[in-house]
C-alpha cells in the first residue's frame, strides 16, 4: 500500500501537481473482498481502448448545440443518449496537414492516434499507454479488427504495426486457451513446460550484441523492435508461472460462435459484439490493459448486403437529400457505427466490480478520419471519451475548441491514464494544451 | 516535384497531366515516404536483411522437415514498399503479436518434428537414454537442421547455446525429445532463421574492400530464382568458394535456371509485382456477382500464373506478349465466369480441371489485363473503376505514380449510377472531370481503365452498361485503340512497361530499390533485356551473374 502510493505521489509530483496515476501493476496487490479494489485498499488498474471507425460523421449533424455539462447529442450520434453522463464530446478540433501532402483518409488518424501527420514512424497513443500501465499483465495490448483484415493503427513504429486480429475465435484462443489461468482457481501449479521455454528465450536475449554485428541504423532498430518482442513473450512466460491474483469479476466467457468475416455491415457489427465481449472479460480478467479496436478502416468499405455501394462509395456520390440537408444512406451506415460504440461501452458497463462498473475504470477513446468525408476535409473532427478512469476524468462534458489540434485530446487522455507525458505530438498538432475541462 | 518528374519523364502526355493535377503534389514537397527511401538509400550499403515471407518459411520447412508439417497460424503481414512486398519484407520490425505467433507456429512444428513417427527419421541418432539429455546425439541433429535453416553452418556459440537449451529442456522434462523440441522451437524463432542476415567479409581481390560472404550470395540467389533457402549443393558451393568465381556462380546460376523449382521464383515475383496477396481480403458482392466465389478467386490467381509461366519459361517467350496473348488456360469455374463454353468430360464430382485455351484472333479476352485477376482486383465492390485500374497499370505494370485524390473534392457525380444523365462509367467520370483539381490525374488513368469496361467487377464479359453501350475507346501516349485487346498492343509497345519489369525484378532481388550510383548497371540490364529479345529468364541470369547484384560497401567508420 505504501509503497503504491508513494509511486503515484513521485509521478504526480514530477508533472507539476497535474492529476495523475499510475495504473497500478496487478500482481503487485491483493483484491478486497468486494472486489471493488486491491485487498490493500488500491484501485483496481485502468484500462484503456482506442476505438475507431472510419468517415465519422456530417458536419452540424452530430455536435451539441451547448457547451459544458448537460448537453444533447446532434441527431446522428442520438444513439449514444443513454451512455451520456459517461461521454465527453470535443468539437472543433482539427488535424493540422502543414505543408504535408495530405493523404485522403490517412492523415486525420494520424494527427489523433499519433499525434502528427509527416511521420509514420511516431508511435500510436495505445502503445505510449501499453508501456505506461500495461507491462504487468499477459498481454500488453491487443488489438482487433471488426471488417475482416489485419490492417490496424496501431504501431510502436513505421516497421512494427500491430496487425489487427480479424477472427474473435482466434482471439478467444489466444486469451482464453490452453494458457490462460483463471484468476480465481483454487490451485495452481506452474507448467514446467512453460518453464522451460523461459528459461530457452532468456538465452537468446544475450545474443543481441553479436547479432547487431555490424548492422546499420534502421536495422538496428529493427533488431531491437524483435528483441523487445522476445522481452515481452518472455514477460508473459514469467507471469504463467506465478499465480495471479484473484479478481472477483473474471468470468471464463463461452467460446462462442465465428461471425462471418467481411465487409457487410450486419457481420462487422456482429464481429463487434463478440470481440466487444472477450476484451470486457480479458480486462476483468486482468489479461490485458490496453486494446484497439478497428470497426472499419479510415476508408471504410462496409456496405449492405446485395448494395454496389459501400459506405466510403456513398459519402462522395451520394446527394444531399435537400429535405433533410445531409447524405441519408450516409447518416444511415453513420447511425450503425454510433450503435456499435454504444455495444461496447454496454459492453464493459455490464461487468459489476462492487457497486462500480469496468467502464467505470476504463476510458474508451473514440476517433475518426476527418470531419467531413464527403470533401476529406480534417476541419471539426468529432472526438469523444467514454468512462472515468477511475474518477481521473469528469464526464458528461462538451468541450468546443475551435481550431485547436485533435492531438489534445489523446494528450488529456494519455494524462488521466498516468501516462507521465507533458507534451506530445509534432509541428502544428504539437500540444501541451491539457483539456482541464474535463480532468477531475 | 523533382522526383515526379523524373519517373514521369518517359510519358509527354502524363507530365502535361500532372501540371493540372499535381499542383497540391508539388507545393507540398516530397512526401515521408520519399524522405524515409531515401535516406534508406543513403544508409544502405549493399547489405539487406528481409523478413521470409510466409511462402518462403512454409517452403523452408517443407524442404527440412518433409512437405507433411502442418503450419498452423497466421503471419504477420508486410507492407508493400516500392511497389513490392520484398521491399517491405526489408523494412519491417516485428511486433509482439508477431513474434507471438512465430513462437505458436514454432512449437507446432517442433512438436511434430520430435513425435515418435517422425523422429526415427528426422533425427539422425539415438539418444542414450530417452529420459534425459544427450549432448552428443543433441548436437548432431541441431547442426544439420540448423544449417538448411540458418542457410549457413552455426557458429560454435550458436550450437553450444542450442545444445544448452535442449540440454536444460531435456533435464526439466526428463525428457531427450522434449529438450529438442525445445530447442528446435527456439532456432525457429531465432532472428538468424526468421531474417535474411547478410554477412561481409574482407574481399581478398580487392584490397580494402567487402563482399558479401558465400553464403549470403548463395541465398540470394536461392531466393530469387527458388524462393527459397539454398539447398546442400548450393551451400556447398558458398563453403567451398566456389561463388566466389565467375565460373562457379555461372554453373550454379544454370543449374538453379535448369530446375522445375524456377517456376516457384518466378511464381514468387509476379506474385508479389502484381498484387496478388490482396485477393486474401477481396470481396465480391454475392448478390450481384453469385459466381464470384472464394474458389473463384483462387482459381484466377492461378489463371495468371499458368499464363505467365508457360510463356516465359515454358516458351521462352517475350514478357511484353503477356500483354497481347490469346494462350492462357482455364478451369470450368472460371470459364463460367468469363462466359466462355468449355467441356469437361469428366465425371460429377471430379475435381476442376485445368485446360488450356486459345482464344480466336481478334476475340477481347487478350492479355493478362483482362483476366479476372486484374479487372476483379482493381475493382469495387459491386462495381468497375476504370480510376482505379488506370491507377493500377500505371503503378503496378508501368512503375509510374499516381498521386491520391486531395481534399475538398465534390464526388458526388462520379458514380451516381441512378442518374438518368450518366449511365456509364465513361459519362459519369467526364461530368466529374470536368472539376479541374481532377482532371488532371483522371487524364493520366481513365483513358487506360476505360478500354477494361468490357469487363464487369467479376470479370464477366459485357458490352452494355445500364442498358447504353460501352464506349471502350482509349489513348496511351500517342497509340488510340478501341479496346482491350488494343489496349493491350498499346501496352506491349510502351518502353515504359519493359523499363518496369527491369526496375520490379532488380528491386526484387536486390530487396532495395536501385540507387542512383547504379543507373548504369539498370540501363545495361535494360539494353540486355531488349537484345535478349525480353526473355525473363535471360533477365534474371544477367542479373544474377552480375557483380552490381552482390555488390556491397563497408560501412564508414566500420
Amino acid at each position: 500500500m505504501s509503497k503504491v502510493m508513494n509511486r503515484r505521489r513521485v509521478l504526480r509530483g514530477m508533472l507539476g501537481g497535474a492529476a495523475v496515476s499510475v495504473g497500478v501493476p496487478l500482481l503487485d496487490c491483493f483484491l478486497n473482498s468486494n472486489g471493488t479494489a486491491m485487498a490493500g485498499g488500491a484501485p483496481l488498474p485502468l484500462c484503456f481502448t482506442s476505438w475507431f471507425q472510419g468517415l465519422g460523421y456530417a458536419p452540424g449533424y452530430w455536435e451539441p448545440k451547448t457547451v459544458g455539462a448537460g448537453y444533447e447529442f446532434g441527431p446522428q450520434l442520438r444513439a449514444l443518449t443513454p451512455m451520456k453522463d459517461r461521454i465527453n464530446i470535443f468539437s472543433g478540433m482539427k488535424a493540422y496537414l502543414d505543408a504535408h501532402f495530405a493523404g485522403a483518409h490517412g492523415s486525420g488518424p494520424q494527427c489523433i492516434l499519433q499525434g502528427g501527420v509527416a511521420d509514420n514512424a511516431l508511435p500510436s497513443l495505445d502503445q505510449i499507454v501499453a508501456d505506461a500501465i500495461g507491462s504487468k499483465t499477459r498481454f500488453r495490448s491487443l488489438e482487433v479488427s471488426c471488417d475482416g483484415d489485419q490492417e490496424s493503427l496501431s504501431r510502436r513504429s513505421a516497421s512494427a504495426i500491430n496487425p489487427s486480429e480479424p477472427s474473435p475465435l482466434a482471439l478467444y484462443g489466444r486469451i482464453f486457451g490452453p494458457d490462460f489461468k483463471d484468476p480465481n482457481a483454487a490451485d495452481f501449479t506452474p507448467d514446467a513446460h512453460v518453464m522451460v521455454r523461459r528459461s530457452a528465450l532468456s538465452m537468446v536475449k544475450e545474443e543481441r550484441d553479436t547479432l547487431a554485428g555490424d548492422l546499420g541504423a534502421s536495422d538496428r532498430v529493427r533488431l531491437d523492435e524483435y528483441f523487445t518482442s522476445l522481452r515481452e513473450l518472455e514477460k508473459r512466460l514469467e507471469l504463467e508461472l506465478q499465480k495471479p491474483e484473484p479478481l472477483a469479476a473474471c468470468k471464463v466467457p463461452a467460446k462462442g460462435d465465428q461471425a462471418t468475416p467481411g465487409l457487410v455491415i450486419d457481420d462487422a457489427r456482429a464481429n463487434h459484439r463478440l470481440f466487444a465481449g472477450l476484451l470486457a472479460h480479458a480486462f476483468a480478467c486482468g489479461q490485458t490493459q490496453v486494446a484497439a479496436v478497428k470497426f472499419s478502416g479510415s476508408l471504410s468499405n462496409l456496405r449492405k448486403p446485395g448494395s454496389q455501394q459501400t459506405f466510403h462509395m456513398y459519402t462522395h456520390e451520394e446527394s444531399i437529400d435537400p429535405k433533410v440537408g445531409y447524405q441519408v444512406n450516409v447518416e444511415w451506415f453513420s447511425n450503425q457505427c454510433a450503435e456499435s460504440l454504444l455495444e461496447f461501452a454496454r459492453a464493459l458497463e455490464s461487468i459489476r466490480e462492487g457497486d462500480q462498473t469496468l467502464l467505470d475504470r476504463s476510458i474508451v477513446m473514440y476517433s475518426t478520419d476527418g470531419g467531413y468525408a464527403r470533401t476529406h476535409s480534417t476541419d471539426n473532427i468529432p472526438m469523444m471519451t467514454i468512462g472515468r478512469a477511475s474518477g481521473r476524468l469528469k464526464t458528461g462534458v462538451h468541450v468546443s475548441a475551435p481550431g485547436d489540434t485533435a492531438a489534445r485530446v489523446g494528450l488529456t487522455v494519455m494524462q488521466a491514464l498516468g501516462v507521465p507525458i507533458g507534451t506530445w505530438g509534432a509541428e502544428s498538432n504539437r500540444t501541451s494544451k491539457t483539456i482541464t475541462e474535463v480532468l477531475a | 516535384m523533382k522526383i515526379i518528374k523524373k519517373r514521369f519523364r518517359s510519358t509527354t502526355s502524363l507530365i502535361a497531366g500532372l501540371i493540372a493535377c499535381g499542383a497540391a503534389a508539388v507545393a507540398t514537397g516530397p512526401s515521408a515516404v520519399d524522405a524515409a527511401t531515401e535516406a534508406v538509400a543513403q544508409e544502405s550499403n549493399g547489405v539487406v536483411i528481409r523478413r521470409l515471407s510466409q511462402e518462403q518459411y512454409e517452403t523452408i520447412i517443407a524442404d527440412v522437415f518433409g512437405p507433411g508439417m502442418k503450419i498452423g497460424g497466421r503471419f504477420e503481414p508486410v507492407p508493400r514498399e516500392e511497389g513490392l512486398l520484398a521491399v517491405g519484407a526489408a523494412r519491417v520490425g516485428l511486433t509482439t503479436a508477431g513474434f507471438e505467433q512465430y513462437d505458436a507456429i514454432a512449437r507446432t512444428i517442433a512438436a511434430q518434428v520430435v513425435d515418435p513417427t517422425h523422429r526415427k527419421v528426422l533425427i539422425p541418432c539415438k539418444p542414450a537414454a530417452a529420459n534425459g539429455p544427450d549432448d552428443a546425439c543433441a548436437k548432431q541433429f541441431l547442426a544439420s537442421a540448423g544449417r538448411l535453416l540458418y542457410r549457413r553452418p552455426l557458429t560454435d556459440r550458436e550450437i553450444n547455446l542450442q545444445v544448452k537449451a535442449a540440454n536444460q529442456g531435456a533435464t526439466a522434462l526428463k525428457d531427450f525429445y522434449a529438450g529438442i523440441e525445445s530447442s528446435l522451437a527456439l532456432m525457429l524463432v531465432a532472428p538468424q532463421f526468421l531474417y535474411r542476415q547478410e554477412r561481409m567479409e574482407a574481399d581478398p581481390d580487392n584490397a580494402g574492400q567487402m563482399r558479401l560472404n558465400g553464403y549470403a550470395k548463395a541465398s540470394r540467389l536461392s531466393f530469387l530464382f527458388w524462393n527459397t533457402a539454398p539447398d546442400p549443393q548450393l551451400l556447398s558451393a558458398a563453403e567451398s568458394g566456389e561463388l566466389h568465381t565467375a565460373k562457379g556462380l555461372t554453373a550454379q546460376v544454370e543449374r538453379l535456371m535448369a530446375s522445375p523449382r524456377m517456376e516457384a521464383g518466378v511464381r514468387a515475383f509476379f506474385t508479389d509485382m502484381l498484387g496478388f496477396d490482396k485477393f486474401g481480403t477481396l470481396a465480391k458482392d454475392g448478390s450481384i456477382y453469385p459466381k464470384f466465389t472464394t474458389h473463384v478467386s483462387e482459381d484466377a490467381q492461378e489463371q495468371t500464373l499458368r499464363t505467365i509461366t508457360n510463356l516465359l519459361l515454358v516458351n521462352r517467350g517475350d514478357y511484353r506478349d503477356l500483354f497481347t496473348t490469346r494462350k492462357t488456360f482455364l478451369t470450368p469455374l472460371l470459364a463460367s465466369v468469363y462466359g466462355v463454353p468449355l467441356l469437361q468430360n469428366k465425371p460429377n464430382g471430379y475435381p476442376e480441371s485445368w485446360h488450356a485455351q486459345e482464344y480466336p484472333a481478334g476475340d477481347p479476352r487478350a492479355g493478362i489485363l483482362t483476366h479476372i485477376s486484374f479487372v476483379s482486383l482493381h475493382s469495387h465492390p459491386g462495381r468497375t473503376s476504370p480510376t482505379i485500374r488506370g491507377k493500377a497499370m500505371r503503378e503496378m505494370i508501368m512503375c509510374q505514380r499516381v498521386p491520391d485524390p486531395p481534399g475538398n473534392v465534390n464526388f458526388t457525380v462520379v458514380q451516381d449510377t441512378t442518374n438518368p444523365l450518366y449511365k456509364t462509367a465513361r459519362e459519369r467520370l467526364t461530368a466529374h472531370a470536368t472539376e479541374a483539381m481532377c482532371t488532371g490525374c483522371h487524364k493520366i488513368t481513365d483513358p487506360l481503365g476505360l478500354s477494361l469496361e468490357n469487363f464487369d467487377s467479376a470479370g464477366s464479359y459485357r458490352t452494355k452498361e445500364n442498358g447504353a453501350a460501352l464506349d471502350t475507346s482509349g489513348t496511351l501516349n500517342a497509340a488510340t485503340f478501341k479496346d482491350a485487346a488494343g489496349l493491350g498492343q498499346a501496352m506491349h509497345d510502351s518502353p515504359a512497361v519493359s523499363q518496369c519489369l527491369v526496375r520490379r525484378l532488380s528491386t526484387f532481388a536486390l530487396g532495395r530499390q536501385t540507387a542512383p550510383t547504379e543507373s548504369d548497371w539498370v540501363k545495361a540490364l535494360n539494353d540486355g533485356f531488349a537484345a535478349d529479345k525480353y526473355r525473363l529468364p535471360d533477365l534474371m541470369k544477367r542479373i544474377a551473374t552480375s557483380p552490381e547484384f552482390f555488390r556491397v560497401k563497408a560501412r564508414p567508420g566500420a
